[in-house]
């Protein structure tokens, strides 16, 4: 962590002050690209951690999440409601989204499939991540929407020499409370406990008298209202427009290889690489802006398949 | 070989198909060339899937395949099928033997979660590399047959169907020699397998070969009926899903039921997309889903249930 700090507070040195400004760009850009691909993965892998399913369709939730964002704070506007209602609006986005569609996927669909194999309920969630896309298409269109008031209503501000929007800045604090608050629950609360049991041991679990299900169905709708979140909370600064979901998922997909799967921290650490070295692409070599996330990618699994920083797991036989 | 009830079949129902296809309306003629195409990638699929493997990442030997067409046409101008078809199943199979290495040690959702890097890897290059034809692709000049330029589509669907028919008599073949046996035996028990005396990740690097191998020539003669190439529709990780989703809607049951599955997928899309071309994915999806819950054996087993139960293998 202290050479990074040296880079940055020496990095005029070597950089000089132009080059001190597109590194602030990069590191800023690099951050709230993280903070995003973390908000999205970290539901990703809770899921796949307590639930054992890697989850398709998790790239449709965060579809959803910014579809329904930008579609209701477009109405508000309209209707004359003061912007600030924006943020509200994207948290309820997202909580409705995860909740519904989450309930009704793991009631639906998942549930029944938990005694398969781990590679078919892949497949499954790929087949709801197809029907999940067009009902997005049916039911918002295919005209692009913008949701732009709640980042205009927060303005700009100049950092060292460059103007950021502060709603990009906020998106790392949102990040960073996401991150806590799963730290928190799962170390310090009870229900963190009874989680990290099934973890362990699922089977233990359930004769210690843990309402397994009930564990599951909740996990997913957390890890869904957290997808949901990071497309709500990202739609005031893009366009929402078909095909959001498929990307999405694959970069997701890498943040959590490369932290290792099931892993809050490691999908801290995996959307910081990610985010960063595609920020320092973007900026100095667009043209291997996808090849290197997906190359480091393939080299973590190559190397270590189940992460780099994650913790050996206990054998079971 | 000629005892066998499958390979009698297919050598029928290729002389059939050939034959109608010169009757047949132009459309139904272009479906048979994109299925039968897209068949190949899934008789490998269906090898690897009785291993218990699934890929989420062949298109990328699709889309290897289908390159090496586009780059063979635009700098060097070559046309002809089976050059064309050669180039895309080898360097395919190459890179597939050379991946295979790596590959054959890995297993469930991380065998599936490398293929998909890898694939993307290969998207991320193509989609950023103007030379490559970026997001646009290349258009691929009409094919010829020993320095032949046919007129009508026919005689390339004459040439895709009996390639299909070669390879399904070739995969059928393989599957009932030892090492092909080996595919059940490996899902079911990877370490009796071992006990038996074969290396487990010698057979599973021959079958990953042959399915890049299948998987190579699929793209080359995708490139060719549709006349173009694009990273989105050749090498993007949706590819890779439709390639898995035919091989569950065919199963696994016989080498016929990839040609089957494959046509039945064609006629699915293009109906679905007319009735509802905002929810053709929706029908798929659904379809899949169908198939998942209460026909794990793919159409093949309703087929297999039809006929009576009577054994193919």
């Amino acid at each position: 962590m202290s050479s990074w700090r040296f880079l940055i507070l020496n990095s005029h040195y070597f950089l000089g002050a132009n080059n001190m400004e597109t590194f602030l760009t990069i590191l800023l850009d690099g951050l709230q690209f993280s903070s995003y691909l973390f908000i999205v993965s970290a539901g990703l892998t809770i899921i796949f951690g307590v639930m054992k399913i890697l989850n398709v369709a998790h790239g449709s939730f965060y579809a959803w999440g910014a579809y329904t964002a930008a579609f209701f704070i477009g109405k508000f506007s309209d209707m004359g409601l003061p912007d600030a209602l924006g943020f509200l609006i994207i948290l309820a986005a997202a909580i409705v989204v995860g909740v519904i569609l989450g309930f009704i996927i793991e009631q639906g669909i998942l549930k029944h499939m938990y005694e398969r194999d781990e590679v078919l309920i892949v497949l499954a969630t790929f087949g709801l991540f197809l029907v999940l896309e067009d009902i997005i298409l049916i039911a918002f269109g295919t005209d692009p929407y913008f949701a732009y008031q709640p980042m205009a209503l927060l303005e700009s501000v100049e950092l060292g020499g460059i103007t950021r929007d502060v709603y990009g800045i906020t998106l790392i604090g949102v990040a960073a409370v996401v991150a806590v608050g799963c730290w928190w629950l799962l170390n310090k609360t009870k229900w963190g406990t009874l989680l990290k049991a099934v973890i362990f041991d699922r089977e233990m679990g359930i004769s210690m008298g843990i309402n397994v299900p009930l564990v599951y169905t909740l996990t997913f709708i957390g890890g869904a209202i957290l997808g949901g979140l990071g497309g709500a909370y990202i739609a005031p600064t893009i366009s929402v427009a078909p095909g959001l979901g498929t990307e999405v998922i694959v970069l997701s997909f890498a943040v959590v290889v490369v932290g290792g799967m099931g892993s809050i921290a490691g999908a801290a650490i995996g959307s910081l690489i990610i985010g960063i070295l595609r920020a320092i692409a973007v900026h100095e070599l667009p043209q291997v802006e996808l090849f290197v996330v997906f190359a480091v990618m393939a080299i973590v699994l190559v190397f270590r398949p189940e992460g780099l920083f994650a913790p050996a797991k206990p054998r079971k036989i | 070989m000629f005892n066998d009830r499958t390979a009698k079949f297919l050598l029928l129902a290729a002389l059939v198909i050939c034959v109608g296809g010169a009757f047949a309306p132009n459309w139904i003629v272009n479906q048979f060339m994109f299925g039968f195409s897209r068949a190949l990638a899934i008789l490998g699929l269906m090898v690897l899937w009785r291993t218990g493997l699934v890929s989420f990442g062949h298109a990328f030997y699709f889309g290897l395949g289908a390159y090496a067409v586009a780059i063979l046409d635009s700098k060097l101008g070559v046309s002809d099928v089976f050059l064309r078809l050669m180039a895309g199943a080898v360097v395919a199979g190459v890179a597939g033997f050379l991946i295979g290495f790596i590959m054959r040690n890995y297993r469930d959702i991380f065998f599936a979660m490398l293929n998909t890097a890898i694939s993307m890897v290969l998207f991320g290059i193509v989609v950023k590399t103007e030379s490559l034809g970026s997001t646009d692709g290349f258009a691929i000049s009409a094919s010829t047959i020993f320095g032949l330029s046919p007129e009508t589509k026919y005689p390339l669907f004459v040439i895709i169907t009996l390639v299909g028919l070669t390879a399904a008599l070739a995969v059928n073949f393989y599957l009932k020699t030892t090492f092909g046996k080996l595919t059940t035996a490996i899902r079911d028990n990877e370490i009796r397998v071992e006990y038996l005396g074969f290396s487990v990740a010698h057979a599973i690097h021959l079958k990953y070969t042959i399915s890049t191998i299948l998987a190579g020539g699929a793209g080359a003669l995708m490139a060719m009926s549709l006349g173009q190439v694009d990273p989105e529709s050749m090498i993007n990780w949706t590819v890779s899903g439709e390639l898995v989703f035919v091989t569950i809607l065919s199963g696994p049951g016989n080498v016929i039921a990839p040609f089957i599955g494959s046509l039945v997928f064609e006629v699915l899309r293009t109906y679905a997309f007319e009735l509802a071309p905002q929810a053709w994915q929706l029908i798929m999806g659904a379809t899949f889903l169908t198939i998942i819950f209460f026909l794990p054996g793919g159409i093949w087993s309703l087929i297999e249930k039809l006929g009576g139960k009577k054994n193919e293998k």
